[in-house]
């Protein structure tokens, strides 16, 4: 633990700096663009974490975890409008607390409903109640505002360090710190006995019953843990973006939550932190270029549960071994080998995608259909068996290529092996 | 009394149809304990498919030929798919399917567009077979009823009668032990994968131009086949059967009985006002809820009674 927490403070560091990468010294300004995306970034990695409490940390798969982000988030936005109408000195640096309490009020409601069960029931008993919020946000006014949302307003001139938070930098500065404080939170969380324990009933069921504790308490604690950081995420995102409407709680939010903890990687802690930046930048960056980008997510993450199962981190973990036996310089030849048919079959696959939403989307708005800045004829037949031909041949290239690089890599492993075993 | 008659009908088509996509799944979570969610997904592509092809080939044809083309995309994604992943867990042949569903949805909106597509009733069926007290009674719908009658017929001769059914059968409540005697599993699990994904596309074809085809459809009628499939039970065909009828009729009534509680308490001399607390719940109209009833049924029935009505195991 004591070498680690040299890498937090870097990561501080990494995330107070970021911004003024993208600062215009010309103008003097902050790129807005940029402030707002690692804004996301960071409420994402937040969600994704308490997500991960949930799947990665006690092995319960939920498909309805934004109920408690756009709980939280709905909360905030009263308390916020209720401060103003009060006229109360609270500082804003304490008001994503009142996200956090609302993501642990209901989590406790929904979770002594969900937490019942385990497994594929926990799965359906989550969506059932991601569906039902979501419908009753767009039924109640009052509380929900229908589906206008409610609107709020940040700048309450109250703060503990003098900021009035009118600007987006001064925001994204407010969520860097509560998400240090809750990452750390959450990280400490995995070593108390709670935490310990979730693991213990996800791997094995029985004996966790056996050794004395009641599995279904662990799972609703967890439950209304992960609850909590994800409100206080939901608090944050109203701060950011002075709204909130049903789709804070709605499936795909949940879904992206499930995505970004997968593709980075459930089993460790900070595969999430991975994943979250994987699925923001297709969120914000490829859907710039391609209305696609949910297509190619989706891509990913099946592809990540056919053949990657430990995510991103997992990927990397798995050269761990090889690392320590400092031979992963024999790796570069098999991995730049492997590059080009996996470049020329994600070429047929992008290309087929695009023709395919240029054709039914596209078109309609009058653009021409160019490919890396090559104008193609998205109607012609060529151009269809053009990028069919790359993903074939690409991926039976890939599929020759894979068997040697397999080869390779699990001689190294074994090699490893043999090695750690003689030290 | 006419209401409950076109309504009782009504309820009687759409549970018929209810219960064309919920015996597939039924027989895909009992033997193979995976929860399809792309399951759904078929019954959207069913309907995809029937409409395309049935601008080149005529209607009869698609109803033929989408359930077929259905169900080879069913046994695609069992055989390089879910046995792919199988060795990973339930958890990931889960997440595999619920993948799928995202992507077959991106898919159909990339080809199709995102709006309706005017996939019609076929015109030989298209006029009102009798009147029941002044209300129509279209063809179609006794049309889409006698499908889905003769579809209950064949499964239930299939599964009672044939070898593969009894194999089916005894993998419902013992799948270990089928395993055991030596039958190829894999084999049927890809069969029934594949008919159960095949039915879906039927229900697809018939109920996609009763309804609307949009890319949305997939996503609004999962849960609530999933409803279905919990309310009736793991390992039990007749479970389910009652279920969807029961859930046909429930969804058809409510969207008939224009109340809310506020006229409930109206009748014992309580007025319900804009002040009255709970105001806004009160007033709510039973088809406003009615929409809201699957999801309200999957997480009571899983939290009191997992095991479903005919169940023979826990969910």
């Amino acid at each position: 633990m004591k070498a680690n927490r040299w890498y937090w403070a870097v990561a501080l560091a990494i995330a107070i700096a970021l911004p003024w990468l993208f600062y215009n010294w010309s103008t003097g300004r902050q790129s807005g663009f940029a402030v707002t995306l690692l804004s996301e970034v960071g409420l994402m990695i937040m969600f994704a974490l308490s997500y991960n409490m949930q799947f990665g940390h006690a092995g319960l798969l939920s498909f309805g975890h934004a109920v408690l982000f756009g709980l939280g988030g709905y909360t905030t936005a009263h308390a916020l409008n209720g401060i103003r109408g009060a006229e109360l000195w609270i500082p804003m640096e304490l008001v994503p607390l009142a996200g956090g309490l609302g993501g642990l009020v209901f989590g406790v409601v929904f979770g002594y409903l969900a937490t019942k069960q385990r497994a594929t029931a926990f799965a359906m008993i989550t969506m059932g109640l991601g569906e039902l919020v979501t419908a009753a946000a767009l039924m109640f006014i009052t509380f929900f505002g229908g589906e206008g949302g409610v609107s709020t307003d940040r700048v309450i001139e109250a703060s503990l360090v003098g900021a009035s938070y009118a600007s987006p930098i001064q925001v994204y500065y407010l969520i860097v710190g509560w998400g240090f404080v809750s990452i750390l939170l959450m990280k400490l969380q995995t070593q108390t006995p709670l935490g310990r324990m979730a693991n213990a009933q996800r791997d094995n069921f029985e004996r966790t019953q056996f050794v004395g504790y009641d599995p279904r308490l662990i799972r609703f604690y967890q439950f209304v843990l992960s609850g909590f950081f994800a409100g206080i995420a939901g608090g944050l995102f109203v701060i950011l973006h002075e709204i909130v409407t049903f789709d804070a709680v709605a499936a795909s939010k949940s879904a992206s939550a499930l995505l970004a903890s997968y593709i980075g990687g459930a089993g460790g802690f900070f595969g999430p932190i991975v994943g979250a930046i994987v699925v923001v930048l297709m969120q914000s960056g490829v859907s710039l270029l391609s209305s696609a980008w949910l297509l190619y997510l989706g891509t990913l993450f099946i592809l990540m549960v056919m053949y990657a199962p430990g995510g991103i981190t997992g990927l990397l973990a798995l050269h761990a071994p090889i690392v320590r036996i400092g031979r992963l310089g024999e790796l570069i030849v098999p991995y730049a080998r492997a590059l080009l048919p996996a470049a020329v079959c994600l070429a047929g696959f992008v290309m087929l995608v695009e023709l395919a939403s240029f054709n039914t989307i596209g078109a309609s708005q009058g653009k021409e259909f160019s490919f890396f800045g090559q104008a193609l004829d998205a109607r012609s037949v060529t151009t269809w068996l053009g990028g069919f031909a790359l993903l074939i041949v690409g991926g039976l290239w890939l599929r020759a290529e894979s068997r040697t690089f397999a080869r390779t890599f699990n001689a190294l492993l074994e090699a490893a092996k043999t090695e750690g075993g003689a030290r | 009394m006419e209401v409950f008659f076109v309504s009782l009908l009504n309820g009687l088509v759409y549970g018929m149809l209810l219960f064309m996509l919920a015996s597939g799944l039924t027989l895909i979570f009992s033997m193979m304990g995976v929860l399809n969610f792309a399951h759904a997904s078929a019954y959207m592509l069913g309907a995809y498919f029937a409409y395309t092809l049935s601008l080149y080939i005529g209607f009869w044809w698609a109803l033929l030929l989408a359930p077929i083309l259905c169900g080879l995309v069913g046994a695609a994604i069992e055989m390089y798919g879910l046995r792919q992943v199988h060795r990973h867990g339930h958890v990931a042949e889960l997440l595999l399917t619920f993948g799928l569903a995202l992507i077959i949805e991106k898919c159909v909106q990339m080809i199709w567009g995102l709006l309706p597509v005017p996939y019609r009733i076929p015109a030989e069926l298209d006029f009102a077979l009798f009147d029941v007290f002044g209300t129509q009674f279209h063809a179609y719908r006794a049309f889409m009823l006698a499908i889905s009658a003769a579809m209950f017929g064949m499964i239930w001769l299939a599964l009672t009668r044939t070898r593969v059914g009894l194999i089916i059968q005894a993998s419902l409540t013992h799948p270990e032990m089928v395993r055991a005697l030596g039958h190829d599993v894999p084999k049927v699990f890809t069969l029934v994968f594949a008919s159960g994904t095949a039915l879906a596309g039927l229900a697809g074809v018939i109920g996609g131009n009763y309804h609307t085809t949009d890319p949305a459809m997939a996503f609004s009628m999962g849960p609530i086949v999933f409803v279905v499939v919990v309310f009736g039970g793991l390992g039990s065909l007749a479970g389910c059967f009652i279920a969807s009828i029961l859930m046909g009729l429930l969804q058809t009534f409510a969207v008939v009985l224009d109340y809310s509680a506020a006229d409930l308490l109206a009748k014992f001399g309580v007025t319900v006002s804009s002040s009255t607390p709970f105001a806004e719940l009160l007033t709510i109209p039973i088809p406003r809820i009615g929409a809201l009833l699957p999801y309200i049924l999957l997480v009571l029935i899983l939290f009191f009674r997992p095991r479903g009505l005919m169940g023979t195991r826990d969910t």
